[in-house]
């Protein structure tokens, strides 16, 4: 392992192709860190954001009027605004309103710190668009599949737990599988508030190394790779949970 | 009031339902005792279906009155599943679960809403597999079988919650003609066994054989009814002449 | 056998719906963005009326940075239609090279597409910004590329890679019949593609390359982390200006909020519209 990394100290002195992280223990540290805060975020994202899809698409269902239209103005509202800004706004905005505490050491901090606020913010933003992938999942099972549910006997929430979203949820895997490499791709969002997730750790590298093209390029090439794999996973689920003769 | 054998299983009396403006039944009336078969044949759009829908509570009504084991169905704080353990039901499109295998859609019921134990269960279930002769498919999906394997799968699984009474909506309608045979014996079978049966059937031959009454609608009334075969050779109502003439 | 129109199969799915499209209709009127409006000049008293310092209130430091926040939003939409712009061009010949008929073109293109299409789009936008240099001399000129030129590029990168599989998808749609039928006239590749499939294509395609005009202009936002002076970059130096008050925070971040969804949300309406329009003719 270590003739591996001495090699990139060879590259760097040869070819001037300078990639600290995987020669340099520190920036190795960095960067590793960096990585699995990306993935710590990206689960929790995606984790929260599939909750809210499903208790928005339950809540649209309801026969209250003013329920659908929250749940309605919701999702218009974080479709159609920069994410960024819906991030700035919970981390500023929001996150100043809230009472400090106090962290042991005789000072004061945020209640929630950036890392909380990122997983609030994009949790949501994803959320907004799980809610409407799930609702039309919802609708796409056949009204006649309830009605013999509801002729044996079926209360509502069995209904909706063992036929309603099993069925939905194959219909959706395709879009929503779409929704959560959206959701990866925008924690890189999280940059903005001084989370050590990948590319800001990668900057850190850049501003001590200049070496901003090799770091670039290898910001690419991890993301191609993490959002490759995550594709891949998705497909290989989305075909063990195909059914015979049903669905497309 | 308590209910005893001597009384009709099924009593609608004065029934009427409209959707909307449009009322499509208007003040029909029936009995049905323990054991008994009926056949309630007519044109399309006579509100044959309807009639049954609301013995088991699928469809509200809007006057009159279903005693169904001397509980009135017509009732604001009806016990719905209540109701469904007593009253099985099978559609035209079979509706099975199509994320479930054969024995899984027999089973699901009185596990979910019986709560009963999961090796009785299954052994009820592979009994029922049997009687519908489908020894073989009990690990198929749905969309495996073709429509007349699907409709016995239905059949059993109405079955399996140990109904006093079977719904019959037009069963053979969407099956290939071929197949429509090996339904109708299996439905000729429960009848022999003394299940009580309410058909909603455009197959005359068969409703001739296994039915006891036969009735007759149409555009929302019963226009006449009767044994079989008085019902068929010697029928008085010009409508019902006209209809036999029709489809014999 | 009278009962032969029965003939259906198993109830299959029904096809399901764009996640857009359905009961958009109920789910928000305008003037849901009138109230949004209303909760942050409302936040704006509430903060200030908490904060009983002798400062200007919050919505009138806001209502004199306006003019400000406008025009830097005004160049977010220059920035988001020039983006638009050179990604569409680029992403279309990008798509239509994904079908050539030369295989290492093909390849080539596609794999430009996924590679560009799986990227972060921050991370597009700090690729162009760094690599690209400040200036480049063609014969005797130097033409000079300031940041908000590079931030255009690095826009323009990830919708160049949607937009070829937008032209992609949409051409691969088309049942392979048209094609069938216009080879068996004789008319050459080119003149199938511009004259034949291609039109059909613009209704297909004009409902997602909308969708991407919107998701463009909402990372217009991204420029203010790399320095360019579009609205979030002036909303910060008009927070710094009024020395950091905490009780406008959220007067300022609501507004341009508010800015972005009421230019986008009627572009989102109108993509449903077209959405369900096109739907049922074809």
């Amino acid at each position: 392992m270590d003739a591996f990394f001495e090699w990139f100290k060879w590259l760097y002195d040869d070819t001037g192709i300078n990639l600290p992280f995987l020669y340099d223990s520190y920036d190795r540290g960095r960067m590793i860190d960096g990585f699995f805060m990306t993935i710590k975020l990206s689960v929790l994202c995606l984790f929260f954001s599939i909750i809210i899809g499903m208790i928005g698409a339950w809540l649209q269902a309801s026969p209250l009027k003013w329920t659908r239209r929250f749940v309605g103005g919701y999702i218009q509202l974080f479709r159609n605004t920069p994410p960024l800004v819906q991030l700035y706004f919970f981390y500023f905005a929001i996150g100043t309103m809230l009472p400090k505490v106090s962290n042991g050491f005789g000072g004061e901090e945020p209640m929630l710190g950036g890392f909380a606020w990122a997983v609030v913010s994009l949790s949501f933003f994803a959320g907004a668009f799980n809610v409407e992938i799930f609702r039309s999942g919802i609708e796409a099972v056949p009204n006649s599949t309830i009605e013999a549910a509801k002729a044996l006997g079926f209360s509502r929430l069995q209904i909706y737990k063992d036929i309603t979203l099993p069925l939905a949820f194959r219909v959706v895997l395709p879009a929503l599988a779409n929704n959560l490499v959206n959701l990866v791709k925008t924690t890189t969002l999280a940059y903005a508030i001084a989370v050590p997730e990948m590319l800001y750790e990668a900057n850190q590298i850049w501003s001590d190394n200049v070496n901003v093209t090799e770091m670039m390029i290898f910001m690419l090439l991890v993301y191609f790779v993490l959002v490759g794999a995550l594709v891949w996973v998705m497909n290989r689920w989305e075909r063990s949970m195909k059914i015979p003769g049903y669905g497309a | 009031m308590a209910w005893s054998e001597d009384q009709p299983m099924v009593s609608i009396k004065n029934l009427h339902k409209s959707f909307g403006a449009l009322e499509v039944i208007k003040g029909v009336s029936l009995d049905v005792m323990k054991g008994e078969v009926i056949c309630i044949i007519g044109p399309s759009g006579s509100g044959k279906s309807t009639i049954i829908r609301c013995v088991n509570a699928l469809n509200d009504m809007q006057k009159g009155s279903i005693l169904v084991e001397g509980q009135e169905v017509n009732d604001p704080d009806l016990n719905k599943l209540e109701l469904r353990k007593k009253v099985g039901m099978v559609f035209q499109q079979y509706n099975l679960f199509p994320h479930k295998t054969a024995l899984e859609n027999i089973m699901m019921a009185p596990l979910l809403v019986l709560k009963q134990d999961k090796a009785e269960v299954e052994e009820l279930a592979r009994q029922l597999v049997k009687k519908v002769r489908l020894e073989g498919k009990e690990n198929n999906y749905p969309g495996e079988l073709s429509g007349g394997q699907q409709q016995r799968v239905a059949i059993a699984r109405s079955l399996a919650m140990t109904p006093d009474v079977m719904l019959f909506d037009e069963v053979t309608a969407a099956l290939d003609p071929e197949t429509v045979n090996e339904v109708l014996v299996t439905i000729k079978e429960l009848a022999e066994d003394g299940m009580t049966c309410i058909l909603v059937t455009h197959e005359m031959g068969f409703a001739r054989e296994v039915a006891d009454h036969i009735y007759f609608t149409d555009k929302g009334v019963i226009v006449e009814h009767g044994r079989p075969a008085t019902f068929f050779d010697d029928a008085k109502d010009p409508r019902t002449k006209e209809f036999l003439s029709q489809i014999l | 056998m009278k009962n032969s129109k029965y003939k259906t199969d198993l109830p299959v799915m029904l096809s399901p719906k764009t996640a857009t499209a359905g009961r958009f209709n109920l789910s928000l009127k305008p003037w849901h963005g009138l109230l949004l409006l209303g909760i942050c000049v409302l936040s704006s008293t509430a903060a200030y009326t908490a904060d009983d310092t002798a400062n200007a209130p919050p919505f009138e430091v806001l209502l004199r940075w306006m003019p400000l926040l406008l025009k830097g939003f005004v160049f977010n939409l220059v920035i988001s239609v020039s983006a638009m712009g050179i990604g569409t061009l680029v992403g279309a010949a990008l798509g239509l090279g994904q079908i050539s008929l030369h295989g290492s073109v093909r390849k080539t293109s596609w794999f430009v597409t996924q590679f560009f299409r799986n990227s972060p789009w921050l991370v597009l936008l700090f690729f162009a910004m760094f690599l690209l240099p400040f200036e480049i001399k063609v014969g005797g000129f130097t033409i000079p590329l300031p940041d908000w030129l590079k931030a255009i590029f690095g826009l323009s990168l990830p919708v160049m890679a949607n937009v070829s599989e937008i032209v992609r998808g949409a051409i691969a749609s088309l049942p392979s019949g048209q094609w069938e039928a216009a080879d068996s006239l004789a008319f050459s590749r080119t003149q199938v593609l511009w004259r034949i499939i291609l039109p059909q294509c613009v209704k297909r395609m004009l409902p997602p390359w909308m969708n991407l005009y919107s998701i463009l202009t909402m990372a217009t936002v991204l420029a203010s982390i790399v320095g360019v002076s579009e609205v979030m970059t002036l909303t910060g130096q008009a927070l710094s200006a009024e020395d950091g008050r905490t009780d406008l925070l959220m007067p300022f971040y609501s507004f341009i909020l508010f800015l972005f969804f009421i230019y986008c949300y009627p572009i989102a309406r109108w993509t449903v519209y077209l959405e369900q329009k096109f739907a049922v003719k074809t």
